[in-house]
């Protein structure tokens, strides 16, 4: 039993000035494990900033309110020691890491968030499994982390990373964004898989209502001005589909 | 990483680099505003700079076929050699020791004085069409220790700390002919330790055709000064590599060079750097002054340095000058430093200088940026559960290890990569 709550979360942005611009205003969500949760929104509402508080980003203060993981402080962790708690941040943007191999990368975080160095030839089994699964050729585990991947060849191996890390709840901040149908439904069938699995919980953040035709999630949440604005089920994904989120904006700063 | 802004030399480089000779007369004794000495801290030189005086390093015999040394108690300084059997090491005369093609001229005080105070070369012959079956390795091993053991009697040992001991002991000189013979090939490394005051000039010749690779690596203790000059000479369609590891001594400025004797040759010219604070000699200066001239056509250039610099008052500097004189036409150069600045009161300087005096170049470029590690990279990192310190750790590996990969000694590359674990450390 997993459960991430989010209670009144409030964060700001550091400018290059060096003020706080408040983005969240007030974020409750409550993800336990066996559920799948999508977030959506208008660009700019907040939802990248939620992902990356809850993963600790050094750019992002939290201002007001509490994250917790199964009842432990969140925000009391150092970035680290979240995701060796069991969170995931599948990133929007995954940055490229000359010189670092993604698997000695990938052997590197597996010890960091097990406690213990795989065996050698175990792990290299399971990773050659992995990256078959997310049809990833395997001359990739000797190139540069991210270096000179396409967009869809980075999604895949965020994708890769959360199978093999195992985290307990795993959130996917626009995993989807700019993927080829064929990458998307790879990708899916990889948030899919992960999602079966006991244990697991998944905070899908999205722009589009695209990937939840391959993602079903058990609740839709309708991110705009950096808070929920509206929940419901699998039904409010289709409303925003047909009618998009004039409604909650025009709303939202009325 | 930001560009360096206002990283201009004043001088042109044609007029830095116009002017060279045997005779240290010919070389006023620098007070420290020269263009070539402004970032080099002559008061902890030991007098390299100016009058201490230098010992060259005495020759020796070879002990076996491919071995040989020079050693000697009291020497401050041996080479010990271990030879690919395709490849000769000996010592020679100095003055009848440099090969007729090369074009080597002492281009500062230093370079002249070591010239005149080392008598014996040391001369590593890759024979014409010879191809060395295995890498040919120079160990040079500082010894200060020792010197009192031939210039005074014994007495109680020297204090570690307080006044430098190595000042009082003297200073020593070598040089070093690297001679590949048209359609030789080679690797020659160049495995430098151990304490010395320490001048020397590397004199390197590739002939036509040739293809040689040098790795140097300043390995020193802590409190060693060397001051070095490594000169090339390239023959027609000769490639030479060239792979400078500063990772080791108080001081060390390295000045590597390239001519071309002919057309259609290749440099290619990598550094790896790293300064760091040593508890007993204060923080490393790690200098090196390239410099490329091109006066021949269609020959190519390729400059890739970088260092990393940590802790207060650990400074590195890379000058990087390549001239394209008006009858180098169809030249292709391009020069890069990147040099990572981890803490504070660390410093990093990268003055890059590209002189175009044809307007027939293949192509020519330069990039050089001083920065910190990227917060991204270590976010990215550490949100996949890895520590802050392993995280810096991989970056900075990473970071160097396209360089460390251009080596092609495996152990060396191996040695290169856990002595930088140890500078993280």
């Amino acid at each position: 039993m997993s459960t991430l709550e989010i209670r009144d979360l409030h964060a700001a942005v550091t400018e290059k000035d060096g003020s706080l611009r408040e983005i969240l205003r007030g974020v409750n969500l409550t993800v336990a494990d066996g559920q799948t949760h999508a977030i959506m929104g208008p660009n700019g509402s907040g939802k990248s900033t939620l992902a990356y508080a809850v993963a600790g980003h050094p750019k992002y203060t939290v201002t007001a309110g509490s994250v917790t993981l199964d009842g432990q402080d969140v925000l009391a962790m150092g970035v680290d020691a979240r995701a060796r708690a069991g969170l995931f941040l599948a990133m929007q943007y995954p940055v490229e890491v000359p010189g670092v191999s993604v698997s000695n990368f990938l052997r590197t975080a597996v010890t960091a968030v097990r406690g213990e160095p795989p065996k050698l030839r175990e792990f290299m089994k399971e990773m050659r499994g992995a990256m078959g699964e997310l049809s990833i050729d395997s001359k990739f585990a000797e190139r540069s982390l991210n270096e000179g991947f396409s967009g869809g060849e980075k999604k895949r191996h965020e994708i890769l990373q959360m199978e093999m890390l195992n985290p307990k709840i795993a959130i996917l901040d626009e995993t989807d964004s700019g993927l080829d149908v064929d990458a998307l439904k790879i990708v899916s069938q990889g948030i899919n898989r992960f999602a079966a699995q006991p244990g697991h919980g998944v905070l899908l953040i999205t722009h589009y209502t695209r990937i939840l035709r391959y993602v079903k999630p058990d609740f839709v949440h309708v991110f705009v001005g950096g808070r929920i604005v509206e929940e419901g089920g699998p039904e409010l994904a289709d409303v925003l589909e047909s009618e998009g989120y004039e409604r909650f904006t025009a709303a939202a700063t009325a | 990483m930001a560009p360096v802004s206002g990283a201009v030399e004043t001088a042109p480089v044609a007029s830095v680099h116009s002017f060279g000779s045997e005779n240290p007369a010919d070389f006023p004794v620098p007070g420290g505003r020269e263009e070539e000495w402004r970032f080099t801290p002559l008061r902890r030189l030991r007098g390299l700079h100016d009058e201490a005086p230098l010992r060259g390093v005495p020759g020796g015999r070879p002990l076996s076929a491919g071995d040989g040394s020079s050693a000697q108690p009291g020497d401050g300084l041996a080479f010990a050699w271990d030879a690919a059997p395709e490849v000769t090491v000996s010592f020679a005369q100095r003055d009848v020791a440099s090969p007729a093609a090369s074009t080597f001229l002492p281009a500062d005080r230093v370079s002249a004085r070591a010239f005149a105070a080392a008598t014996q070369a040391l001369v590593v012959t890759v024979p014409k069409e010879a191809v060395a079956s295995r890498p040919t390795v120079i160990t040079v091993t500082g010894d200060s220790a020792s010197w009192g053991a031939r210039t005074s009697p014994p007495g109680p040992p020297h204090a570690a700390e307080g006044t430098d001991r190595l000042a009082q002991d003297g200073a020593v000189a070598g040089h070093v002919v690297i001679d590949v013979q048209p359609y030789g090939r080679a690797t020659v490394v160049l495995d430098q330790r151990g304490s010395a005051t320490y001048a020397d000039n590397v004199e390197i010749v590739v002939g036509d055709g040739g293809d040689l690779e040098v790795v140097s690596i300043a390995d020193w203790a802590d409190d060693a000064v060397q001051v070095s000059a490594h000169h090339a000479t390239l023959g027609r369609d000769a490639h030479l590599r060239h792979v400078a590891v500063t990772l080791g001594g108080s001081l060390v400025r390295l000045s590597p060079s390239v001519r071309y004797a002919g057309p259609g040759g290749d440099a290619e010219l990598y550094g790896i750097t790293f300064a760091t604070v040593s508890s007993n000699a204060g923080g490393q200066h790690l200098e090196h002054r390239l410099f490329v001239d091109h006066d021949v056509p269609n020959c190519r250039s390729l400059v890739r340095y970088k260092s990393a610099v940590s802790g207060d008052g650990a400074h590195v500097v890379w000058i990087g000058d390549v001239l394209i004189r008006p009858e180098a036409t169809g030249t292709e150069t391009y020069e890069y430093n990147r040099n990572l600045v981890l803490s504070d009161k660390a410093r990093a300087d990268s003055v890059p200088n590209l002189e175009i005096l044809t307007g027939e170049v293949a192509g020519a470029g330069h990039a050089s940026a001083n920065g910190r590690l990227e917060e991204e990279h270590l976010f990215y990192l550490m949100a996949r559960g890895i520590s802050e310190a392993e995280a810096r750790r991989l970056v900075i590996r990473g970071f160097f290890g396209e360089l460390i990969d251009k080596i092609s000694v495996p152990e060396l590359r191996e040695r290169v990569a856990a002595a930088i674990e140890r500078e993280l450390a």
